[in-house]
């Protein structure tokens, strides 16, 4: 094939733009090694001083721990209540379909703002005082739309025949439910509860309209610390998340391959 | 069918009334609240009357963060197009067998939290950041040039939050597209610029407008790249709603301010979906 003309330019300018989206990236994970004071250039050698501060910081800790336990109930009940209705896009047929899968889509077009702020007037409507249970309801409407469009996308493989032929061949409604469809639908629940995870974990918009100090997540913790400039150690709890959020969808993609393989098999 | 009829709907049972109680009426409860009245003492008392809308459009410094959002936001959007289309034709066209690792490097800053890659342009445009660290290390500047707390700096954070939309939404439409209808326009005569300009740029416009749609919509959602690398002068209607909720706890004018956002990307977005569709946006974030 003839060189495409400009091809060569297409790609300078390809690699120009991964080099402009991951240089301040790369330099939050540099600069947390920097043992200088003020987390700036130039390097002036490598230490985990920064990572020792944070690890004896008991409201990071405290964070951390909220922010685990808020993604992993968000990617429970999430999933809990976006996997039926997943089923019910892909499976049925039924009236008004279009509209509600666009009805239950629509917070992704919904400002984050107007979400925080949205949740936030009901409670105080409700008199209730703003609570862990404030950030749990959030974080599940917020993540929702997101597992339904992935797990929609999942579950259009797995036909519908299995199931049929199971129960022709006598097994109870129940039995084909535990070994056909839940083994088959297992990669789209866990892809559902990843991504609800790292929506939930991440989220700082929305979120900082609902947290309080007794209720931070990381990402609020870290906007707390902003406003008395950058430092080192914004840079390493950065790079913490970083290294969390990155490698688990990594690591769930490399173990699914896995696992389709040793299918195969 | 046997009478399954109601099993779709005891599967969306959940779903249905989690997203009518707590998005549905939460907002409603917004525009409610938008006309109700603010008393001195702070406490809001339920009325019917305009006077919160009335505020805003009284001084001209309100609406002028709207249209500054709005401002704001084309600009991102026009910013995004220029840089996201060429490396979505590279994934197009690309045979490189590094495609896939590629691919999974431009999806990865969706994983990276919003507020990381926000602040980590400090670390890039700051006084002691990278540029003038680089350009003093080279003798070209003495004193370290300003280059934080404007929009320049809030158009990086916006451009780095919301460039992987753009690529994407581009990229699905592309794949989408019959390579061999651009084959059949060279073997007709076309050269590679025409044949892409009256073939593969047409053919991909829906993705382009519908990732124009979605940054648009994001952009002027946001508050936190004007509040963290902006100016007083850089605040968006996003972070004046922010200001007036937590801030001063003003709910009734906070309200009466999302309402307007809300009504005006409503508008938007219903004249998108009615005359282009807005499903091409879903197609992609799958």
């Amino acid at each position: 094939m003839r060189v495409i003309s400009g091809w060569s330019l297409i790609k300078v300018y390809t690699l120009l733009i991964y080099v402009w989206m991951f240089t301040p990236i790369v330099a939050v994970v540099l600069l947390s090694f920097n043992p200088q004071q003020f987390g700036s250039f130039p390097m002036e050698g490598f230490s985990f001083r920064w990572y020792a501060k944070l690890a004896g910081n008991e409201t990071i800790l405290g964070a951390f721990q909220n922010s685990i336990v808020l993604g992993s109930l968000t990617a429970v009940f999430t999933t809990a209540i976006g996997i039926p209705a997943a089923m019910a896009f892909v499976r049925y047929r039924f009236p008004g379909k279009e509209t509600l899968n666009t009805l239950l889509l629509a917070p992704i077009m919904i400002p984050e703002v107007v979400l925080g702020v949205a949740l936030l007037i009901f409670i105080r409507w409700l008199q209730q005082p703003k609570s862990f249970a404030l950030l749990l309801i959030g974080h599940v409407v917020l993540t929702l739309p997101y597992v339904l469009l992935v797990v929609q996308a999942r579950l259009v493989g797995i036909k519908k025949e299995y199931e049929e032929a199971a129960q022709t061949l006598g097994a109870s409604p129940f039995q084909t439910f535990r070994s056909i469809t839940f083994p088959l639908l297992a990669p789209a629940i866990f892809a559902g509860m990843l991504f609800s995870f790292t929506i939930s974990f991440d989220d700082v918009t929305a979120t900082l309209f609902w947290a309080t100090a007794q209720n931070q997540t990381v990402p609020v913790k870290i906007f707390g610390m902003l406003r008395n400039s950058i430092s080192p150690e914004i840079n390493a709890l950065g790079t913490v998340m970083i290294i969390l959020t990155v490698s688990i969808p990594l690591l769930a993609g490399y173990l699914s391959r896995r696992f389709a393989r040793g299918n195969e098999s | 069918m046997k009478s399954d009829k109601w099993k779709p709907w005891a599967l969306l049972g959940p779903s249905l009334t989690a997203v009518f109680f707590l998005l549905v009426i939460p907002v409603c409860f917004v525009v409610v609240y938008s006309f109700w009245l603010r008393a001195p003492s702070g406490s809001d008392i339920p009325a019917f009357q305009f006077g919160n809308y009335a505020k805003f459009f009284a001084d001209f410094f309100y609406p002028s963060l709207l249209i500054r959002t709005l401002r704001v936001a084309l600009e991102t959007v026009l910013l995004c197009l220029v840089m996201g289309y060429i490396p979505a034709y590279f994934f197009y066209r690309t045979e490189s067998k590094l495609k896939p690792f590629l691919m999974i490097l431009i999806m990865l800053p969706f994983w990276i939290s919003f507020i990381i890659r926000t602040l980590s342009w400090i670390n890039i445009l700051g006084d002691t950041g990278l540029i003038n660290h680089m350009l003093t290390q080279a003798g070209i500047i003495e004193d370290p040039l300003p280059m934080l707390y404007n929009e320049a700096a809030v158009l990086m954070g916006l451009l780095q939050y919301l460039l992987p939309f753009m690529i994407l939404n581009i990229y699905v439409s592309l794949e989408g597209i019959d390579k061999s209808l651009t084959e059949a326009a060279k073997s007709l005569g076309c050269t590679e610029w025409q044949a892409f300009k009256e073939v593969t740029l047409p053919l991909s416009l829906p993705g382009v407008s519908a990732g124009c749609l979605l940054v648009f919509v994001l952009t002027c959602g946001t508050y936190l790249p004007p509040m963290i690398l902006g100016g007083p002068g850089n605040d968006m209607i996003a972070n004046l709603i922010f200001k007036r909720i937590v801030g001063t706890l003003d709910w009734p004018f906070g309200s009466a301010l999302s309402t307007i956002l809300l009504g005006l990307l409503g508008v938007i977005v219903y004249t998108y979906n009615r005359y282009l569709g807005i499903n091409q946006i879903f197609k992609t974030l799958q």
